[in-house]
Order: C-alpha cells, then sequence, then structure tokens
C-alpha cells in the first residue's frame, strides 16, 4: 500500500490531509485503468465506487431518447468523478465514459461511507474535500447554462462573447 | 507605432484584401494597409471600423504584431454595422483610425509563465499576444491557452489551434459548453479548465477575455488559485464613438476605456467588474 499512499498524498484532492487519513483511505483504493470508450459506470447502476483521475479524460452523458447520448460535462486530471455514493439511494445519475485512455484511484464506497460515520472527524475531512467539488461543478452548470457566449438581446450587452 | 493618418479622428480608406469566414457569424477581414503605408500595433490594441454610410466600430486587431499587414479584424456579426463588415467582398474600401488602446504586457511577462483564458470572440485580440510570445517563445516559461466556445462550430481560428495543439511547448485545452454528435473534446466551461492548466499559478501571468461574466468567474477561480491579482490581466469593452477620449461614450468607472484600456490589470478594474452596467 506504501505506493498507492505517496501516490494519493500527491493528489492536490488530498493535500494536506493527515497522514493517517491517507494511509486509511489507500486501504480501500486502488489503482484502475479504462480504455478510450469504456464506461467507469452507467446511470441508474449502484454507485458502489467513487474515482479520482491520474491521467485523461473522462464524458459524463446522460441518453436523451431520440438524440442518442449527449455529453453533459467532461472531467480531467486530479478530479473526482462521482458523489452519488455519499447519498442515498446510492445511485449514479449519469453515465461515465473515458474519452481517452484513463489512469485512475478507484475508492470502495461502502469501505468510506462506513468510517464516516464511525469517525466523524474523517467525515467532516472528506465533507470538507468534496463538498468543493459539488460545489464547483454546480457553478460551472449554472454559468453553462447562462449561455454566455450567445448573442445577447438588449441594447447594452457590452460583452465580447 | 505606425498610427493610420495625421488626424486620429479622420478614417483612412482601406481596400480589403480578403475575407475569410471562421464560423456561421464569425469572419475575419484583412485590409491591405491604407496608401501602401506602414504599420504597427501592439497586441491587445483596436481599430476603428467604417462601414461607409451604416456606422464605425470598434474591433480588435487580430492578426500577427510580427507581420501587421495585411491588418485582419476578426469580427462577429451582431448588429448592423457588425453585418456590414461580415458583408464585405475583395476590393471593398472601409474606413479605418487606429491603433488605439493598451495592450498586454507582453514583455513585463519575459521569464514568467504565462496562462491565456479565452472566451468566444475574445479569442481574438489575445491571439496577437499568443503570436508574440510564440515568436519569442524562449522568453518565456511554460505557456497554456484555454479557450471555450458555445458550441464546436463557433470555435475561432481553428487551423491556429491545431497547430498549437501539436507542440510540445505548450499547452492548449478547448472546451465547448454544449457539444454536437461526435465532439471529442472537453465540454464544460473555460474556467473549469484553469485548474489543470500546467502553470505555476504562483509565479504566473494571466490573460483573459471573453464574456464579462466568464471574465469575473475567471478571476475568482484565478485567484483561488493564487494567482497574484496584479498579474492578471483583462480586457474590457464599451461602446465607443470617438475612441481617442474626447467623448466619454466609453466611460467605465473612473476611466476611458478607449484611452486607458481596453486592457486593464485586474486590480484596476476589481471595483467595477462586479457592478451591473457601469
Ligand atoms: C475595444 C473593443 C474591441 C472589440 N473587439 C471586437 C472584436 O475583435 N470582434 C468583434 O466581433 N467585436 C469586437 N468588439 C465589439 C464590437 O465593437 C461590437 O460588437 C459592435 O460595436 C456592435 O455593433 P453593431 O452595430 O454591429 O451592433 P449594434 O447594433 O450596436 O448591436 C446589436 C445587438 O447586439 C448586441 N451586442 C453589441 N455588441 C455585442 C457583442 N460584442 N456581443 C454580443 N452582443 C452584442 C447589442 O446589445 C444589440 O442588442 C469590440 C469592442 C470594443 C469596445
Ligand atoms: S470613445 Fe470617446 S472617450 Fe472613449
Amino acid at each position: 500500500m506504501e505506493d498507492l499512499e505517496a501516490l494519493l498524498a500527491r493528489q492536490p484532492f488530498f493535500r494536506g490531509m493527515d497522514p493517517r487519513w491517507i494511509a486509511f483511505l489507500a486501504g480501500c483504493a486502488r489503482n484502475v485503468r479504462f480504455n478510450a470508450g469504456e464506461y467507469l459506470f452507467h446511470e441508474g447502476d449502484e454507485a458502489i465506487r467513487f474515482l479520482l483521475i491520474r491521467h485523461g479524460r473522462v464524458a459524463l452523458e446522460t441518453h436523451v431518447p431520440g438524440h442518442g447520448p449527449v455529453t453533459i460535462q467532461t472531467i480531467g486530471a486530479d478530479d473526482v468523478v462521482g458523489w452519488s455514493w455519499l447519498f442515498p439511494p446510492y445511485r449514479w445519475i449519469f453515465d461515465a465514459r473515458a474519452v481517452e485512455l484513463v489512469r485512475a484511484v478507484e475508492f470502495e464506497a461502502a469501505c468510506i461511507r462506513q468510517k464516516c460515520d464511525q469517525d466523524p472527524a474523517f467525515g467532516y475531512v472528506m465533507l470538507m474535500r468534496l463538498v468543493p467539488v459539488i460545489v464547483s461543478r454546480l457553478q460551472a452548470t449554472r454559468l453553462q447554462l447562462l449561455d454566455v457566449y450567445g448573442v445577447v438581446a438588449g441594447r447594452h450587452a457590452h460583452t465580447r462573447a | 507605432m505606425h498610427t493610420l493618418g495625421r488626424d486620429a479622428m479622420v478614417p483612412v480608406p482601406a481596400v480589403v484584401r480578403r475575407v475569410r469566414r471562421q464560423t456561421r457569424d464569425t469572419c475575419t477581414v484583412d485590409l491591405d494597409s491604407p496608401r501602401g503605408q506602414g504599420f504597427s500595433f501592439r497586441p491587445g490594441q483596436f481599430n476603428m471600423v467604417y462601414v461607409f454610410g451604416i456606422g464605425e466600430v470598434p474591433i480588435s486587431i487580430s492578426g500577427n504584431p510580427q507581420r501587421p499587414v495585411p491588418i485582419s479584424h476578426t469580427v462577429r456579426a451582431v448588429g448592423a454595422i457588425t453585418t456590414a463588415i461580415r458583408g464585405l467582398r475583395r476590393g471593398d474600401v472601409v474606413g479605418l483610425r487606429g491603433p488605439f488602446g493598451s495592450s498586454w504586457p507582453v514583455e513585463a511577462a519575459e521569464g514568467m509563465d504565462v496562462l491565456i483564458v479565452a472566451g468566444g470572440v475574445g479569442l481574438a485580440p489575445l491571439r496577437p499576444a499568443m503570436l508574440h510570445v510564440l515568436a519569442n517563445r524562449e522568453r518565456y516559461g511554460r505557456v497554456a491557452l484555454l479557450y471555450g466556445a458555445r458550441t464546436p462550430h463557433d470555435l475561432l481560428f481553428r487551423r491556429d489551434l491545431e497547430r498549437w495543439r501539436g507542440r510540445f511547448d505548450l499547452h492548449v485545452a478547448v472546451t465547448v459548453d454544449a457539444p454536437v454528435l461526435g465532439w471529442n473534446g472537453g465540454v464544460g466551461v473555460v474556467t473549469a479548465l484553469i485548474q489543470s492548466a500546467p502553470v505555476d499559478f504562483a509565479e504566473c501571468v494571466a490573460w483573459v477575455c471573453g464574456p464579462e461574466v466568464m471574465m469575473r468567474f475567471a478571476v475568482a477561480e484565478l485567484l483561488r488559485l493564487r494567482v497574484a491579482a496584479e498579474r492578471i490581466t483583462l480586457s474590457m469593452e464599451r461602446n465607443m464613438k470617438c475612441a481617442v477620449g474626447l467623448c466619454g461614450h466609453c466611460q467605465y468607472g473612473p476611466y476611458l476605456l478607449c484611452r486607458e484600456g481596453p486592457v486593464f490589470r485586474y486590480p484596476d478594474v476589481q471595483r467595477w467588474l462586479t457592478i451591473k452596467e457601469v
């Protein structure tokens, strides 16, 4: 587990975390890889793991009837994929597809959830790291919805779209 | 610097050499230098382009500062004048004044990492800065270009992007808000790309241009990553009339954008950036 521990400690997501917690997390983790086109998980499946991408890009997709898969967002190196494992009903709400070769660290969700329940200090540390990820995705989605590059109606758009 | 004509208020006639379509609503117009006279500009500066009988608009110069002629402008058709510019043909004549305004601090950035963040047509005024950095590549540290557009169809300067992506001494990341079928690139807002740009945030300069909302979010993200506020530079837009600091049309807080801008250090415009319709 030594190698994985060192690797986790280097990830921005875990930077500054107490080595005890990193050692524990390494115990729930393993290195995984996905080839381009391979799915990390599917919508509706049970969210039994989450991933920290080390290399490559993952597309979050949803299937729109008549259109096929539509990419909502792509996520790259050092980012976390998925938080559906944190809250009931623990089901993925999107498909996640590797756009290119993806190397990631996969964490067993039950292992981490259990620890969060047993040890609120650990749970707090994990949430303090995960909530900003969720917030930044929410902010990004809102910005995406604003359609800032569209031609703005009204005299004073003052934007260089 | 070579400016056009003697009187900054009088447009000089310039002949259209070529109009290149960029996207469905954007084109690049190449103009011959008026009467064959010299022309030079600093990256980030703009010209006033006058379509006879219709009107005059400020447009950034999008060409190569090392080879400033023909004089290139990349224009998105949003209203009467820009639509008329898009309709220009080879041999047509427009009126030209310029170059005006402040520029990206390309010399001050020497020795540092450079992070360029562009949204939509905001890539146009950043292209000369990028070309300057590439022409003097050894004078800069790591260089990253992050570019966001609405859809893959709205990406400007595709040939440049492809060429730049092929370089080993450059990081180029492109993202779109809404993909189309077959798009295999990034999806999401350009600000989400900032944190994984391979530059030293503590030691880099960041040049940002795009819609104001996008610039606000980009600045917030840069500050979160500990980029020093005074190393963040933005290009702002306001409607202009005279472009020489006389009419007050382009007022932005205490500044006249045509004279002190359009390129500003973030701390200088920080107060006004979050106020709606300054
Ligand atoms: C310093 C500076 C540099 C500029 N550089 C460029 C450039 O390189 N390329 C370029 O295409 N434009 C650039 N612009 C913006 C350009 O000047 C305006 O788009 C133009 O003045 C619009 O004139 P119009 O008569 O075509 O449209 P108007 O009739 O004035 O406007 C039509 C409609 O479009 C909206 N609108 C106006 N401008 C924009 C805009 N930029 N984006 C979205 N909606 C808008 C208006 O609110 C209105 O609803 C720059 C502006 C400044 C101040
Ligand atoms: S446009 Fe007249 S003062 Fe700036």
